[in-house]
């Protein structure tokens, strides 16, 4: 493999190559033991070998419950963690290791949006400032035209630009997600890792933010590494959606095929837990599946499968052998011993 | 909801207003709501941050500091009056008749005692017992909200605890009193789905056995849909529509409520574009003059005279329709629902 580098963007790129690819990323997080054990390092295994890929303005959904991994993924894409194993290919070159020096261009081109639009902001700089340092620090406009940059971008995002030297605390919860976004845009990024970037929001207001980023992809080509906890929400925005459980990836595929024939056991269980508003509108109740039990701890996860230890259908196989990611259905990977549809649906229908 | 809703209510609110007096002038956080729960009912308060269904919920239970906070109106709990009662008598009602569950667990069990020494202190405090009794009883808790090994847990931390986990001991913690009167404020909105699902399946047996009303406080419809019997829907601090969850979820008559539906993203089906409302809730400081929703109201040209923006809706019995009212100058509600808004759900 050949890296050619884009002279102006200092960005090197192999021809032909994912816009980003995650290879068996590792990122074990180092803690001391409690008790008698208080001298032994223990790992947390946050995230265990995982494999992504994101092309050119694709939106990939990542979902899976608190402890799966998902946010740990996301400042591993972003590289504000170094992974401990794996490579992170942005179009085709590794940047899992790269310095913060070396790393400048490919920041630029990879933004992150965060969950809490009232701790991401500098309470003391204005939107103006907040903006105009993301331009600055990218060198993407002369000192003149930083003004009107941000203007511009505040009115993509659905703000009034003469807002420009108001403050964060003058703005609602769905305003400032919209002024982190601006943020994240300014740098002209191909890709965005948004890390649940509307769940702190009202109902409402969450559509509003949805919309916007919806029409942002759409008109900018951004691809989005989407995470959310809301099986709707990433359902809605997402072309492919990667579900994670215990630092890993278990089941992957077209969101259509991902909601109505999930094939893994813990990907059943979560989309039949969902509350289903359809109920009241005639429509049979879900098939729920009850998980019994809780996540176990990432310092010493269940050998073989990590599900098992939950699962109605593991097996002897399931202690002793780690399944692969391997295609069951075109383009949906599942990693499960006995993967199969759903015996019956088990969304309810829509009426 | 049958007509003797009103002679079975344990919980009878009327024409409750709770006013904060600040620097910046007065807000009307709540005014002049009114509901009734009988027992063995659950009824959901559904509305986005700063409807007042919160603040509502915490002046049933006299949790509100009366240095801060203006309360009047009525707040009938099994026949005795909240409002106005003095800070004894309500340490007697709360835990004992009455009790809260909150959002978070992590910050309502404190960090120093162990659940069961939690569970047990609640116990005590209202039922004269020892303590190998009260721990018994604190055991006896932990098993029936679905804790494994509940003799070894009773002498846990609670950061020994998953977040269900804390959130099932403080189930545990508020049931310990059999309460006739269960208020949930956003039980589950922390937890993950399948631990929601644990928990929504838990209020809901619970609520069979101890036959008690229950007040769910909730932003998800979804939700409320499977758990509630009854729905009340808040904006600005008022109730904009009121009745059973089966006909007012699948035909709304309130344009809030059908802005709340078009936000959802459906689970099956192609992806539509959302239809979100648009604008932010007013502030409770100034409200609009007429109707509060009034600037956000997409079908607000459709009533003559101005009326929307000037003039504020009264809360109205549904004609025909038992037990449901919504505040809408609209005269056709249901036809714009069924021609123009249930075709866009998404």
């Amino acid at each position: 493999m050949t890296a050619t580098t884009t002279a102006k963007s200092g960005v090197r790129s192999v021809p032909g190559a994912p816009l980003l690819e995650l290879d068996a990323v590792k990122m074990h997080f180092k803690t001391k033991g409690e008790g008698l054990l208080a001298r032994r390092t223990q790992w947390v295994q946050a995230v265990d070998g995982v494999d992504l890929t994101v092309q050119p303005g694709e939106t990939l959904g990542l979902v899976g419950e608190s402890g799966c991994g998902k946010s740990t993924t996301a400042r591993l894409i972003t590289r504000l963690l170094e992974p401990t194993g794996g490579q992170i290919r942005y179009q085709g070159v590794d940047i899992a290791h790269m310095s913060d020096r070396q790393l400048r261009p490919y920041r630029r081109e990879i933004q992150l949006i965060f969950q809490d639009p009232y701790s991401s902001l500098n309470p003391r700089h204005t939107v103006g400032t907040i903006v105009g340092t993301a331009l600055r620090t990218h060198e993407m406009v002369a000192k003149s035209g930083e003004l009107k940059r941000v203007q511009e971008l505040l009115e993509l995002v659905g703000l009034n630009p003469e807002h420009y030297n108001r403050y964060p605390h003058e703005f609602s919860g769905g305003q400032r997600q919209r002024i982190g976004i601006a943020r994240a845009l300014a740098a002209r990024p191909k890709i965005i890792v948004a890390d649940e970037p509307v769940s702190a929001l009202d109902v409402s207001i969450q559509a509003q933010v949805m919309n916007l980023l919806e029409e942002l992809r759409k008109e900018l080509g951004i691809a989005f590494v989407f995470i959310a906890h809301d099986l709707g929400v990433v359902r809605h925005f997402c072309d492919r959606i990667a579900v994670m459980y215990l630092g890993r990836v278990v089941e992957e595929g077209p969101r259509d095929s991902l909601y109505e024939k999930p094939q893994h056991p813990y990907t059943q269980a979560l989309l039949s837990a969902v509350p289903d508003i359809g109920v009241v509108r005639g429509t049979p109740p879900k098939n729920r599946i009850r998980l019994v039990g809780d996540v176990p701890s990432p310092v010493d996860p269940p050998s073989g499968c990590r599900f098992r230890t939950r699962c109605w259908k593991a097996q002897d196989i399931c202690a002793t052998e780690d399944p692969a990611l391997i295609e069951r259905a075109p383009a949906q990977q599942v990693a499960c011993h006995f993967a199969e549809p759903p015996a019956e649906s088990i969304l309810a229908e829509t009426a | 909801m049958s007509e003797n809703t009103h002679e079975d209510a344990y919980l009878e609110v009327t024409d409750l207003q709770v006013q904060f007096p600040t620097a910046d002038g007065l807000v009307r956080a709540v005014q002049g709501l009114s509901y009734s729960v009988p027992l063995g009912r659950t009824l959901a308060i559904v509305g986005e941050s700063g409807s007042g269904k919160s603040v509502s919920s915490m002046a049933v239970l006299g949790l509100h500091d009366r240095k801060v906070a203006r309360i009047s109106g009525s707040i009938k709990v099994g026949g005795r009056e909240i409002v106005g009662m003095s800070e004894k008598e309500l340490e007697g009602f709360r835990g004992g008749g009455a009790a809260m569950i909150f959002q978070d667990p992590q910050s309502s069990l404190h960090p120093y005692f162990t659940v069961g020494d939690q569970i047990m202190e609640s116990y005590r405090a209202h039922t004269k017992v020892s303590k190998r009794a009260a721990k018994e009883r604190a055991i006896d808790m932990l098993n029936r909200v679905g804790i494994p090994n509940p003799k070894r847990r009773v002498d846990q931390y609670p950061h020994e605890f998953s977040g269900g986990m804390r959130q099932r001991a403080m189930i545990a913690m508020a049931l310990v009193n059999d309460p006739k009167l269960l208020i949930a404020d956003e039980p589950t909105t922390a937890l993950d789905v399948t631990v929601q699902a644990q928990i929504l399946d838990l209020i809901a047996d619970l609520q069979r056995d101890f036959g008690s009303a229950v007040v769910f406080i909730t932003h998800d419809l979804g939700v409320v849909a499977e758990i509630a019997d009854d729905i009340l829907v808040m904006y600005a601090g008022t109730a904009v529509e009121h009745g059973p969850v089966k006909k007012i979820l699948a035909e709304p008559l309130h344009p809030y409520a059908w802005g709340l539906l078009e936000s959802i993203p459906a689970l099956t089906g192609d992806p539509q574009p959302l239809h979100p409302i648009p604008g932010t809730p007013p502030s409770l400081l100034a409200l609009p003059s007429g109707c509060p929703f009034h600037p956000r109201c997409e079908f607000k040209d459709r009533v003559p005279n101005n009326h929307c923006t000037t003039l504020r809706p009264d809360l109205i019995p549904r004609t025909g329709d038992l037990g449901r009212t919504s505040r809408c100058h609209l005269k056709d509600p249901d036809q714009v629902f069924e021609l123009e808004v249930l075709p866009r759900l998404p």
